[in-house]
């Protein structure tokens, strides 16, 4: 029996809500419809007052959850999609993660984004957060890329007595499966080698990390070792691992599926220059999705976002090749 | 002459009411006089004009079990409820041993385990907040008769995040008091480029809850529109909306010297501690004696409190842990 990414997320929550009497999931449709992706397919069968449909006002829900969180609750936010979050950002940056350095009054709350891209999704159903939510200060913000991880790393979060922003990645829903679900040993805040390599680095996260290992995997027929750094949560960042790295290869590509101004990879490669300049043989570089809103059409949307082949463009340039 | 009975209230209640808006106009014209001389980094945000109904929130509320998010005006709520002197004080000073370290400031306190968050300048944000609080408690079967109340200005209503949080509240029949101050102004702006219904009581219908009307400058009528509102809602009634109109007897900040209120408006108000004192006095519920005690025992622990946070210091930068997350 396998398992796939969304079921390991509904798994955690109907943990969650088993072990931990004080958890919560709010969020537009969660309840006896289980959510727009089934992540709590059947959950308000057994928990009623515990898994809640929100009228579609993001920024209410947030405010609601926040206050929820403050009187003890853990709840978790299920989002319809990362997207809709903007309409709730202002609860979640200002209140939420302002509230523990203003008032000493931690905020025990998970915010689940349903992220990124699928074809056919088009601009307002596919885009990534993460870079703005971790732009602030009292926020975790965490990235799972492996069923084990969205499964370890969701309980872990809601754990957690700080706002933690959870961004799951849609693409890798239904396609992405294990044989059995282990809880991940890794804590939030470690990034992990997914595949070890010694000519260059790629520091990415979620579903970017597939993308990448696809990319080493096809160089490695040319003999060219790419090790592919998962960051699992982008904030805290893990710099001594992706430090460690490229002080093996010596060489940095910064991948992610995000718009390319500022945000996670502009984050990597300045900590890296500025840390480890010394360690480099050729320029760091990045590579994003492209400067415009994510298009609708699957052919315009695999272009838009980095795929194998432009990875290996970046990677080969890298490499001076 | 009336009876304390006939408003809902105790007489405890009223002259606990009266008190707190006796000693947050004190209080206000210490900051204020504090702020001119320089002592005050920041804004000063006071409540003139709006005490009656913001003392008549507080008073209705029972600390410890109700929980309160204050707006910018609502220093007569604050220390209706319970706020201690000290927590103004030292948090307008900027004062390490206040209640927000020197992090926050001004009107940006509370404490929110204590039922009172500290308030975000975004207006309308408050309102779903202390919708969560009451469905945590409702959810872990511990609401009992306990209750919440938000408290918006005019502009406040203006905000998607108050439609949406009063819509969710709604939805959601949790036992809450929304109180909109209709002080004539937002900042600068008039009702007349606010909002285009006639009063905005009668959104109350919108959401499908019930709404109250009543003149914020009439103290009794205050206490008494409060308590049926505060009861209606321990009662099941779900939320409550409550409209009162006053005109804000000051700038937005003390920088502001609200010249854009025309004069007619300021010559056809009225200051509702003149007529709280009046109707405290007409209907026997305190003596002249009685009153001017108050007002001296209010300006003695004014003068008290700011003079203990004045000699507090204030935040060391290498003190601060300078995190945003807790551990």
């Amino acid at each position: 029996m396998s398992i796939t990414y969304i079921e390991a997320i509904h798994q955690a929550q109907k943990e969650l809500l088993t072990e931990v009497p004080e958890v919560f999931i709010y969020g537009q449709d969660v309840g006896s419809f289980g959510g727009a992706f089934k992540a709590t397919q059947g959950l308000s069968d057994e928990f009623p007052d515990r898994v809640v449909d929100s009228p579609i006002s993001e920024d209410a829900m947030a405010g609601m959850v926040i206050g929820a969180a403050v009187e003890g609750a853990r709840p978790i936010l299920e989002m319809q999609f990362a997207d809709f979050s903007s309409v709730a950002f202002n609860q979640i940056v200002n209140q939420a993660a302002t509230h523990y350095y203003r008032t000493g009054v931690q905020v025990p709350l998970t915010v689940r984004l349903p992220s990124g891209g699928t074809p056919g999704s088009g601009p307002f159903h596919s885009q990534n957060m993460e870079s703005l939510y971790a732009h602030y200060p009292g926020l975790v913000v965490v990235t799972p890329a492996t069923v084990a991880d969205a499964y370890g790393m969701l309980k872990e979060a809601v754990m957690m007595d700080n706002p933690v922003i959870y961004c799951e990645h849609k693409f890798l829903y239904r396609w992405l499966r294990t044989d059995e679900l282990k809880y991940n040993a890794l804590p939030i805040g470690q990034a992990r080698i997914v595949r070890p390599g010694k000519h260059a680095t790629v520091v990415t996260y979620s579903a970017m990390v597939h993308e990448a290992v696809k990319a080493a995997e096809m160089l490695s027929s040319d003999g060219w070792e790419i090790e592919v750094v998962d960051l699992r949560s982008v904030k805290p960042i893990d710099l001594d691992t992706i430090m460690a790295s490229v002080a093996r290869t010596g060489r940095l590509l910064a991948l992610g599926e995000s718009y390319p101004w500022g945000g996670v990879t502009a984050e990597v490669v300045s900590q890296v220059v500025a840390e480890g300049f010394h360690l480099l043989d050729a320029p760091p570089m990045r590579l994003n999705s492209k400067d415009t809103p994510v298009p609708y059409h699957p052919d315009l949307w695999a272009a838009h976002r980095p795929t194998p082949e432009s990875i290996i463009v970046s990677l080969k340039h890298l490499l001076r090749l | 002459m009336v009876e304390a009975s006939a408003t809902g209230n105790s007489l405890e209640n009223i002259q606990h009411g009266f008190k707190s808006m006796i000693t947050s106009r004190m209080l206000e014209n210490k900051l204020s006089a504090l702020y001119k001389a320089g002592k005050i980094v920041g804004g000063v945000y006071l409540g003139k004009g709006q005490e009656a109904i913001s003392a008549a929130l507080g008073t209705v509320l029972q600390k410890g079990q109700d929980v309160y998010a204050p707006l910018i005006r609502d220093q007569a709520g604050r220390t209706a409820f319970g706020e201690e002197l000290l927590d103004v004080t030292r948090t307008y000073l900027g004062k390490v041993t206040g209640p927000m370290k020197g992090r926050d400031g001004n009107i940006h306190r509370g404490r929110p385990t204590e039922g009172m968050p500290a308030m975000i300048s975004h207006l309308g944000a408050s309102l779903s907040y202390i919708a969560g609080m009451l469905f945590a408690r409702r959810m872990r079967g511990d609401l009992g008769d306990s209750i919440g109340a938000a408290t918006f200005g005019d502009g406040a209503t203006s905000t998607g995040a108050f439609h949406e949080g009063l819509n969710l509240a709604a939805v959601e029949k949790l036992p809450m008091i929304i109180l909109v101050v209709n002080n004539c102004f937002a900042y600068s702006t008039p009702n007349d480029r606010q909002f285009a219904c006639a009063n905005l009581v009668s959104r109350a219908e919108g959401y499908g809850i019930a709404g109250h009307h009543v003149d914020g400058t009439d103290f009794l009528k205050c206490m008494e529109t409060m308590e049926a509102a505060a009861q209606a809602a321990r009662n099941g009634g779900g939320p409550q909306l409550v409209v009162a109109d006053v005109l804000r007897l000051c700038g937005h900040g003390e920088h502001d010297d609200a010249k854009y209120i025309p004069q007619e408006m300021w010559d056809q108000s009225r200051d509702c501690i003149d007529v709280a004192e009046a109707q405290m006095l007409a209907n026997n519920f305190l003596t002249q004696e009685q009153i001017d005690s108050i007002k001296s025992d209010a300006k003695a622990r004014v003068q008290e409190a700011v003079a203990i946070a004045q000699r507090e210091p204030t935040p060391d930068p290498r003190q601060d842990d300078w995190k945003a997350l807790g551990s």
